[in-house]
């Protein structure tokens, strides 16, 4: 009897748990598949009428100029995920393989500058970035992706400790150069924990708005993020709108996550657990 | 210069290699050099970059927060520690701190809730892993698109007012964004909501590094549910549960983007960081936000350092 009390209230804990999850977003595409005046006269828990009424899509990807959005986060993924992987399997690459002088030192600031929070600094990057002329251009968001992304460097170092060094000296001995060894044999044995980068990293781009929003205010610059929050003003009243402009940012992140499970997940504990 | 002291350099950099690797070293001759720059060569770009966009800004920072700057004048002019002052003696400088505690309150409920799914969902369940996507799915979301489900979520008439009205508990409703007493509960709430996912996949992944024979072996000996729990489940999570709680920590002394897009820290919902943002890029006060910014770096890095002496790190290991 207890037994069975048991099994009873973990399955109903499990789907309230879900409900909790779910409805906040369900609601959403309710309201996204409502017109106008449905949406006035129903309900935010009223499914839609009409399930294939696709007209708020269109709306706000067209009129939110969302395409311009996917392709500026598109752009700025690919440059800064590519430059993240080069930069920190090179760097991953001499700490883990090389003795030289000041290596502890090296090691140390890359450590350090880990347990400083991004979010902090700001005030003072700002700066920086201004100095170097790159406020309202795509480059602002690609250096600071790449150059503050110390967690790939250590996930690259951590895989790159379970290759033998052994490798690496017997292509020596047969004449490869520093450079040919992290070219042939490093970076392709990497290849899981560079999918591990690719995954983590996609996901911290496609999601980040501040980075953008302070550093990219002009309209043609507009990120994924960044476009869906200008959706505030001119569709302030018009909330079908807005859920069909959610439901837009949201659709990518879904799918990938259907096909993607087992690698996200990885990736996930891999990042947050360092 | 070099000519002189490379062998010698380069004779200690290479005894540390295998014997084999030595020999390599003797008959191709031009390598030597190369072994002493070729750190650097791959190390410039990355050392760059963590100079430029960590340190300059953190030392630049520093700098500024004893200064009046405003941004913009080409002068800087030093004020000592009037900025520190002004923060910790003006109640309206330092009270948003007290907007944290919320933050702080909610990420123990965060965890202990993340640790009942985890522990649950790691017995045999139906359906597991689709309970376990649908958990875990909110934490993937965009920020923004998070902001606006709950912007929906709360507003008058919106679906937290539909559902209580549904369950016939409507008389609880108001304004959940616009009551100063209600609106920290109503965005804490959003925070455990986005993140309880990565609690709990990591408190789950945890769990499951547990060899299997100790539950066995745990069952044959007579012990429950619950013991297994406090014997073997606890104390096998106990690093990733020291690590949550620091990361809860600093995420609820640094809360900003939920709270910033959804009230744009109106009704009494600013944060810190908010606040230092304002100051910095709306009021055009960069010296005194920098001062906010060094405090909470400071208060950040002691917490950090208390952690890592208390529990400390069993030398960057990955249970994969």
């Amino acid at each position: 009897m207890i037994r069975h009390l048991a099994v009873t209230g973990k399955y109903t804990s499990l789907v309230i748990g879900s409900l909790v999850a779910l409805v906040p977003i369900v609601v959403i595409l309710f309201a996204s598949l409502k017109t106008n005046t449905e949406y006035a006269t129903t309900g935010p828990l009223v499914p839609p009428e009409n399930w294939l009424n696709f007209a708020n899509f269109v709306t706000a990807f067209v009129n939110g100029r969302m395409m311009l959005g996917f392709v500026n986060t598109t752009v700025i993924a690919v440059v800064s995920v590519t430059g993240t992987i080069l930069i920190g399997t090179m760097a991953a690459y001499v700490l883990d393989r090389f003795e030289f002088r000041f290596k502890k030192l090296v090691f140390a600031l890359f450590l350090v500058a880990t347990l400083v929070p991004a979010v902090t600094t700001q005030v003072a990057t700002y700066q920086v970035v201004n100095f170097f002329h790159l406020v309202n251009t795509h480059g602002a968001a690609i250096i600071l992706f790449m150059g503050t992304d110390i967690l790939s460097i250590y996930i690259f170092i951590q895989f790159m400790q379970s290759i033998p060094k052994s490798l690496d000296e017997a292509a020596m001995l047969d004449g490869a150069s520093r450079l040919g060894i992290y070219w042939r044999i490093i970076l392709p044995l990497l290849g899981p924990a560079i999918a591990t980068v690719v995954i983590i990293k996609g996901i911290a781009i496609y999601n980040e708005f501040y980075i953008p929003y302070l550093y990219m205010p002009a309209q043609d610059l507009a990120v994924i993020s960044t476009s869906l929050f200008r959706f505030q003003g001119p569709y302030g009243a018009q909330w079908e709108v807005i859920a069909a402009g959610i439901m837009i940012v949201i659709l990518p992140t879904l799918v990938l996550f259907l096909f993607l499970q087992r690698f996200i997940y990885n990736g996930v504990t891999a990042g947050a657990t360092k | 210069m070099s000519q002189q002291l490379a062998p010698t350099k380069t004779g200690v950099l290479y005894r540390r290699f295998s014997g084999r690797f030595i020999r390599t070293t003797v008959t191709a001759g031009g390598k030597r050099k190369d072994s002493i720059v070729m750190p650097w060569l791959f190390l410039a770009i990355p050392l760059a970059l963590l100079i430029t966009f960590t340190y300059i800004p953190v030392g630049n920072m520093i700098w500024y927060s004893f200064t009046s700057w405003d941004g913009l004048d080409q002068n800087k002019e030093v004020v000592g520690f009037d900025n520190f002052v002004k923060i910790f003696t003006k109640p309206e400088y330092w009270q948003v701190f007290a907007v944290s505690l919320y933050y702080f309150a909610a990420s123990f409920l965060q965890m202990g809730l993340a640790l009942y799914f985890a522990t649950i969902l790691s017995f045999k369940t139906r359906f597991r892993s689709l309970f376990k996507g649908i958990l875990f799915f909110p934490y993937l979301i965009n920020a923004v698109a998070i902001a606006f489900i709950f912007l929906f979520f709360f507003r008058p008439g919106g679906t937290l007012d539909a559902v209580l009205s549904f369950v016939g508990l409507g008389d609880f409703s108001t304004q959940w964004l616009g009551n100063p007493d209600v609106v920290n509960y109503s965005l804490a709430g959003v925070a455990i909501w986005r993140y309880i996912g990565l609690n709990f996949v990591l408190f789950l992944g945890a769990i499951q590094s547990i060899p299997g024979e100790l539950y066995e072996a745990a069952d044959l000996d007579g012990a429950n549910k619950w013991h297994q729990f406090r014997y073997i489940i606890a104390p096998g999570i106990q690093r990733i549960i020291s690590l949550s709680f620091i990361l809860a920590i600093a995420g609820s002394l640094s809360a900003f983007e939920l709270p910033y897009i959804i009230t744009g820290g109106a009704n009494g919902s600013e944060t810190f960081v908010i606040q230092t943002i304002q100051t910095a890029f709306v009021y055009r006060k960069v010296g005194l936000a920098s001062a906010m910014a060094v405090i909470l770096l400071i208060i950040v890095l002691i917490v950090t350092w208390i952690q890592r002496t208390v529990v400390p790190d069993e030398k960057v290991s990955l249970a994969s």
